[in-house]
């Protein structure tokens, strides 16, 4: 491990270094990459049936790029959900990446805004994940943001490319609607719940979430996804707490501190 | 719809939330409730999508054997829960609704 005192820290880094972090976040997110193609290519595909016009499926991955998201929006589109309906849920699933955000900070905030602009646009589940596992393999992070680059731009150009890729096939398919795509939506969340079904709180998180679904479903502007959302959430979260409050009673009884 | 507008709004949600952070850069230390409660947000949205999406395909609440989006999502959940993989799942699900809706024309 090199060194890493912080006279260091600020000594300008050679161009072949950067060339070299550069490209290992390239390939250590060339796996992740793999997984994200088809979904890159199912959102082109689907973004005309669902009522986004090509330019707007392609705007989207370009300016918004933000695959689990974009997804979602397509289904609420196809739904017939009210705009302000449609943000406020981008903005819920969202919420995760102020977590690995916030895991980032300090990892950022020796670097010029600029660049903290341009690593906040790149933050995906997949950079984190890359970028993640290379702060703890080496603690000089120097080049780091270069790594982050090279993951950040191999995500990026893979989106936009299957998202193009996507919107051809869509193209030269027009029926495909007919073939029963838009189940490829639900059975894609389907396959992206269930590992998180571990525990009883997340159980009865999804549990409420699917009953108030179906109970709220009447409600104007798919008002009722956001209602069932937060009903789960509030389930899940208050039977975890209880969980904790139990388990610190039983382990208080056994050793008082 | 519109889509200029649609896509203002994603992004400004979305990289607000991505950079607000990174903008102070102060530590920020989360209380351990709302970490957990994030943790929840995921499969609860999910969930709220998929369930009316399959239930009530069209327009009509609709538990029954004939409904091959129910049907179909049925083996997606089983499939999931035997093979962690998600690419599996969907090949799997995607077979069994284009069997039950175009092979036995439910």
């Amino acid at each position: 491990m090199t060194n890493t005192t912080p006279s260091d820290s600020t000594l300008p880094s050679s161009r072949e270094q950067r060339r070299h972090e550069f490209m290992g976040g390239a390939k250590a997110t060339f796996p992740l990459i793999v997984g994200a193609i088809p979904f890159g290519i199912i959102f082109g595909t689907l973004a005309e049936p669902s009522g986004l016009s090509i330019i707007g499926a392609l705007a989207m991955s370009i300016i918004v790029f933000a695959g689990a998201s974009q997804f979602i929006v397509l289904g609420l589109l196809a739904a017939g959900a009210a705009l302000p309906i449609i943000i406020a849920t981008t903005f819920v699933v969202n919420l995760r990446h102020i977590l690995y955000a916030a895991n980032l900070v300090p990892k950022v905030r020796h670097l010029p805004q600029r660049w903290r602009i341009l690593m906040a646009f790149g933050l995906t589940d997949e950079t984190f994940a890359a970028v993640s596992n290379r702060y703890l393999q080496q603690e000089d992070i120097r080049d780091a943001h270069w790594f982050y680059l090279g993951s950040f731009c191999a995500m990026y150009g893979n989106w936009v490319l299957c998202t193009a890729i996507g919107v051809a096939l869509g193209e030269l398919f027009p029926d495909m609607t007919q073939w029963g795509l838009d189940f490829a939506m639900s059975v894609t969340f389907i396959g992206m719940v269930v590992p998180y079904l571990k525990s009883k709180p997340m159980w009865a998180c999804v549990i409420v979430a699917a009953a108030m679904a179906i109970a709220t479903a009447t409600m104007p502007h798919k008002l009722g996804l956001l209602v069932a959302a937060i009903a789960g959430i509030a389930v899940g979260l208050s039977f975890h707490m209880m969980l904790q409050r139990q388990y610190t009673q039983t382990n208080e009884n056994k050793e008082p501190s | 719809m519109n889509e200029a507008l649609l896509i203002l709004g994603m992004f400004i949600v979305t990289f607000g939330v991505r950079y607000v952070l990174f903008a102070i850069a102060g530590r920020v230390h989360f209380p351990a409730w709302l970490s957990t409660g994030l943790g929840f947000v995921p499969p609860a949205v999910l969930t709220a999508i998929i369930v009316p999406a399959v239930l009530i395909p069209q327009g009509q609440l609709w538990i029954s054997p004939s409904n091959p989006w129910l049907l179909a999502s049925l083996i997606a959940v089983i499939t999931a829960f035997i093979r962690k993989d998600l690419l599996t799942t969907i090949v799997v699900g995607m077979l069994a609704f284009s069997l039950f809706r175009f092979g036995f024309g439910l």
